[in-house]
């Protein structure tokens, strides 16, 4: 089995492991998911209809409205939270927005992770060492 | 503040504040004077939560604005700090569809924040009643239409804070010196070479959808203004463009306070694109803003997103004194609670009523989720309630210009096309 290491900053610290779920599309908070059930339900969103719920989320970075970090702080009560958040673009929210999370994340990665991730791969998260683990589906 | 000698509130939000900036990666904190903040207890998740909670509002602010788990008892805020819009009018309940039970939260959250030195101001705009940050200054403030009319138009400097870091700002008079706060990064990256003149506000709606489907999150600088636009054109052409994209500062060339010319927009760098905005342009965005209208009986019309200043009362109130609107059709205007107290006295309250509408404050039809029953085709002025409005409320929306919108309302039809 292929494995892939990746490495780069931790956000938020901590370890985790799960399925990668993957888009290249920027994620809205407010008014992009149901916080309740952990589904994207942006109009034109490519992962419209999925739930990222202890799914290792890998995806560009945050959009839309400064609700961004209140949408996964109340993702996270209802149990809903991703198991950990890999991504591309720094901004307020999405620091803000994977903080209150508690889940494991990371940026700024040596390799694209978009480009080697793909949903359904077995993601090993090790934000305290600045690993992620690939293997391949 | 970290280790507890202002007490565990404090800690608590110091705590958060250092959690956030690492994961910034910012070098230090800031001192900021200027929170704007939601902290409601209106939405229904915070409601039942509020409601199961024996912490009361106690137990809202320490997990919904402090990130923390245990109950902290909450201090006077330390720094100014104004609250952004509300879940609900409670003076139009009824009408809003909202419960006894939904008002009385309510006023138990205004009696809370009021108490705790929050100036109950609000609104999505509090720089149409008086909080109006000076160049330079170092604000945290949520709300991506106030965020970016306090970076581009005022000179503040703030990024789009969040509920929690917003929460921890007014307790302790802090923020992550980083993003906006910086003088690198409010540069220009996108030139945008205007080749039309922008006339009313509805144009300049539409020229903030187009820039911000074309520059994301990143800083355009607007360049062949002709004539000057006044605060409701730059209020709606931001919100605009936080809406279709990321905006959160811009420059208009000789207009915002840090683009005198094109040097001082850029500094060093030049410009990442060029973008000519020209008639094919802006049908383009109009045709995008209007992508969900297709019926044309418009049961709804809504004015006020962003919330309406004085001027733009006056304004429908030209066109609507001594008409009546269409009995199938609603028409609400939203608009800071200060404002409307002139309003009152203008007398354009009652013209507004006279003709069947409502002035209403504090909420709005997206962010409150309040409508009249049975809406599935409503009329609006702003491109960003109209970006917003179909995939939260599941309606209809056209979009044009104000008076395009008041004809809507007196005819039940909708009749508006590009000028």
């Amino acid at each position: 089995m292929t494995k892939i290491v990746l490495h780069g900053r931790k956000v938020v610290g901590g370890a985790a492991e799960g399925e990668a779920l993957v888009t290249t599309d920027r994620i809205s908070g407010w008014g992009g998911i149901d916080p309740r059930t952990g589904t994207i339900i942006e109009t034109r969103h490519e992962l419209r209809g999925r739930s990222f719920k202890g799914r290792v989320l890998v995806f560009p970075g945050a959009k839309g409205s400064s609700g961004w970090s209140s949408q996964f702080h109340v993702a996270r009560l209802s149990g809903v939270a991703p198991a950990a958040m890999l991504f591309n673009e720094m901004t307020t929210k999405i620091a803000l927005g994977a903080v209150v999370t508690h889940a494991p994340a990371m940026t700024d990665f040596d390799q694209d992770p978009l480009q080697v991730i793909e949903t359904g791969d077995w993601v090993r998260v090790d934000a305290d060492q600045g690993i992620v683990e690939v293997t391949k589906k | 503040m970290l280790d507890g000698e202002h007490g565990p509130a404090v800690q608590k939000a110091m705590d958060l504040l250092v959690r956030y900036g690492e994961a910034l990666d910012a070098e230090r904190l800031v001192d900021t004077n200027n929170v704007c903040a939601t902290v409601g207890a209106t939405t229904p998740f915070v409601r039942d939560f509020a409601a199961q909670h024996a912490g009361g509002m106690d137990a809202v602010f320490s997990e919904f604005s402090l990130d923390c788990a245990d109950v902290v008892k909450i201090p006077k805020v330390k720094v100014y700090t104004s609250h952004l819009q509300q879940g609900i009018d409670p003076l139009n309940a009824q009408l809003q569809g909202v419960s006894a039970e939904l008002v009385k939260i309510y006023r138990m959250g205004e009696t809370y924040l009021g108490g705790l030195g929050v100036q109950l101001l609000n609104t999505c705009t509090p720089y149409q009643v008086g909080n109006v940050p000076v160049k330079g200054e170092h604000c945290a403030w949520m709300e991506s239409s106030a965020v970016i009319y306090c970076n581009s138009v005022l000179g503040g400097r703030t990024n789009a804070e969040g509920r929690e870091s917003a929460g921890a700002a007014m307790l302790t008079g802090k923020i992550p010196y980083w993003g906006y706060h910086l003088d690198e990064n409010r540069l220009g990256t996108h030139l945008i070479e205007l080749e039309l003149e922008v006339k009313d506000t509805a144009d300049w709606g539409l020229l903030g959808y187009y820039v911000g489907e074309m520059v994301q999150e990143r800083i355009p600088v607007i360049n062949g203004v002709r004539n000057v636009p006044n605060l409701a054109r730059l209020k709606h052409f931001g919100a605009a463009a936080s809406s279709s994209g990321g905006v959160e500062m811009y420059h208009v060339i000789g207009v915002t306070p840090e683009a005198r010319n094109m040097k001082e927009a850029f500094g060093a760098g030049k410009p990442l694109a060029t973008f000519r905005y020209g008639p094919a342009e802006r049908k383009r965005a109009y045709e995008q803003v209007n992508s969900t209208g297709r019926d044309a009986h418009v049961d709804y019309v809504m004015l006020g997103c962003p919330h309406y200043s004085i001027e733009q009362i006056w304004e429908v109130c030209q066109l609507l004194e001594g008409q009546r609107i269409h009995a199938d059709t609603s028409l609400w205007i939203f608009t800071p609670s200060t404002i409307k107290q002139i309003a009152d006295r203008n007398g354009y309250t009652k013209i507004i009523t006279d003709a069947g509408g409502h002035l209403m404050t504090d909420t709005c039809s997206a962010f409150g989720r309040v409508m009249p029953k049975g809406v599935q085709v409503a009329a609006v002025d702003s491109a960003k309630q109209a970006h917003y409005l179909p995939a939260i409320m599941g309606v209809q929306a056209w979009f044009g210009t104000t008076a395009d919108c008041i004809q809507a309302a007196i005819t039940g039809r909708w009749s508006g096309r590009l000028a």
